[in-house]
């Protein structure tokens, strides 16, 4: 008896942290739940795609249309995050470093995109944006149409990403010794060879992170953008809005074919997010 | 922080000045404007106006719809996220970085899609449709498919938001109670749970904002039925597209004030953690979680 609850002791001390309770019960409610409500559901977007032939596959997403949603999508997605890496770095590198008014407000601002549900974001966006709105106005002084084109599109997925490489690179910046500047600088190194050499290969993961969340962002972005784009074909029309479409047409295959090519390149870049990640936990 | 940063180790005085009014102007214009918007146009005819928008029959249809949906999908999310951050926390065991992606998959997945698989799993089209309609019951285009949506979407919040604070706080405490000769439950509801209260309130928070503030998912699964499958944001999008500018806004405003206080939820909670001395490695930020769980546990406090 002794020994039995000695040796039992022995293995579960082998078997590591597994010495708390509720390992087999957590486990079945977390696989049943993800089951249940993520896995079949999300797999019947790979059954549906399998099921088309690779013709009819490849038909559907080289169907002039399709490919100048994803010419706009990718294209509009990619300048939105160039926006917020640029802006994103300013913004946390003054939150970081310096003082000024509002500070703190600015601070718990820059979460707004993430609380404010899309569909307001979008209404908003285009009230500001249209002829006769609080920017729109001066915007076509200057020969800038926004609200129903290109222009409007990236305005809106700016917005949607611009908490991603703020609250990326913040953290990071917060972290960073300063001895390590001051080191650098009693050695004669000039402020913009500091920030060139030191300070911005610390920060480089985390802003490259943030860019890359902000682009796959924006790729699947749908609510703010439809109010802003104006939808017209081949011109202002995002893939996931498209998507939609095809949906109320009952064009299911299609559909399909569109979220799967989109599902994949989200896929690839989440897998480079958790690669500069991964990076990122070693460096620290 | 350090007086020495702002001296002689920081960027000369007008480039600062440069930087600050960047981030104002930046800030001003994606983050201030539309807020000041929001407001303006939603009391642009006054209070009575603002009140006969939000209380006409379809808003009040569509905001209780909106919170029979958050009252339904939200203590789900909250009982998986318990369970699942306490087995990723905890224990170790093949497969947990697969787990963990699949937790994150519904914040990568395009709204869209979101609402797109149901239709396909539950449409008449779809895998069940048929059955479904030959038994008379309706998932898609009705209320128990925006239900399933809603959970869908906001189905990481309260997961991601423990399973970072539980992984810091390793298993010592839980082990002492153990040890004293408390049970499973107990030792969770005495122990465990104090020290996750704050988080635990922020997920929630997070998973009730995004449960009601849902768009794009939840258009796809609704069939827009008025005064019946349409949601708080779906209902702004019909007055917005009917040209009722102030009433859309006036609507707005009420998911925009919860949004308000979410952020300052958000400051609160964020502020209790730090009193706590536990470093929050999580954030409100979607970032993919660690895929070396165990290392954190390993940094100092």
């Amino acid at each position: 008896m002794q020994a039995d609850t000695s040796n039992k002791r022995i293995s579960n001390r082998k078997k590591g942290r597994r010495v708390l309770p509720g390992f087999g019960l957590s486990l079945g409610f977390t696989m049943l739940y993800v089951n249940l409500i993520v896995l079949i559901p999300i797999s019947t977007l790979f059954f549906k795609s399998f099921s088309m032939t690779w013709d009819k596959f490849a038909g559907a997403i080289t169907d002039p249309r399709v490919l100048a949603s994803f010419r706009l999508s990718f294209g509009a997605s990619l300048a939105a995050a160039f926006i917020n890496l640029i802006f994103g770095l300013l913004v946390a590198w003054s939150l970081v470093r310096y003082h000024f008014p509002g500070k703190r407000i600015i601070d718990a601002l820059v979460d707004l995109p993430f609380a404010l549900p899309t569909a307001v974001a979008g209404i908003t966006l285009t009230a500001l944006c249209a002829d006769n709105g609080w920017f729109g106005r001066y915007l076509q002084g200057l020969g800038i149409k926004a609200a129903f084109t290109p222009v409007g599109v990236v305005i809106a997925l700016t917005f949607i990403g611009l908490p991603f490489v703020v609250r990326t690179v913040q953290p990071v910046l917060e972290d960073f010794d300063p001895d390590v500047e001051e080191a650098a600088a009693s050695l004669g190194a000039n402020r913009l060879y500091i920030l060139a050499r030191v300070i911005l290969p610390a920060i480089r993961p985390a802003a490259l992170t943030g860019f890359a969340l902000a682009f796959a962002r924006a790729l699947g972005e749908y609510g703010s953008v439809v109010f802003i784009s104006g939808n017209i074909p081949m011109h202002t029309e995002i893939s996931p809005l498209l998507i939609v479409t095809k949906l109320e047409q009952y064009d299911y295959a299609g559909a399909t074919a569109i979220a799967m090519t989109m599902l994949v390149v989200s896929f690839a870049l989440l897998l480079t997010i958790n690669l500069l990640q991964a990076r990122m936990n070693r460096s620290v | 922080m350090h007086a020495r940063n702002s001296h002689h180790l920081s960027e000369p005085f007008a480039v600062r000045r440069i930087i600050i009014g960047a981030t104002l102007i930046f800030v001003g214009i994606f983050l201030v404007a539309p807020l000041l918007l929001v407001f303006t146009k939603a009391f642009e005819n006054g209070l009575a106006a603002f009140f006969a928008a939000i209380s006409e029959p379809d808003a009040l249809a569509a905001i209780r719809l909106t919170l029979l949906a958050a009252a339904i999908a939200v203590p789900f999310n909250v009982v998986f996220g318990l369970v699942a951050s306490w087995l990723i926390a905890k224990f170790d065991f093949p497969g947990k970085s697969i787990l963990t992606t699949l937790i994150d998959l519904p914040f990568t997945v395009s709204p869209v899609v979101s609402g797109m698989i149901f239709v396909l799993l539950f449409g008449l089209q779809g895998w069940v449709g048929e059955w479904l309609d030959e038994h008379g019951m309706k998932i898609v285009f009705a209320i128990p498919g925006i239900i399933l949506t809603t959970m869908f979407v906001t189905f990481p919040f309260v997961a991601r938001e423990l399973i970072p604070i539980m992984q810091t706080q390793g298993t010592e405490e839980e082990q002492a109670a153990l040890v004293l000769g408390a049970g499973g439950w107990k030792t969770f509801f005495r122990v465990t749970l104090p020290n996750i209260k704050w988080g635990l309130i922020f997920g929630i928070i997070l998973c009730n904002a995004r449960a009601m503030g849902e768009f794009g998912a939840v258009s796809v699964v609704s069939g827009h039925i008025r005064g019946l499958t349409n949601t708080i944001p779906l209902h702004v999008e019909i007055l917005y597209n009917e040209y009722h500018m102030n009433a859309a806004f006036a609507v707005a405003s009420l998911l925009t004030f919860l949004a308000l206080a979410t952020l300052i939820v958000k400051k609160v909670v964020e502020w209790k953690l730090k009193e706590k001395l536990i470093a929050s490695s999580s954030s409100w930020t979607p970032l993919p979680l660690p895929t070396k769980l165990t290392e954190m546990n390993e940094e100092p406090l």
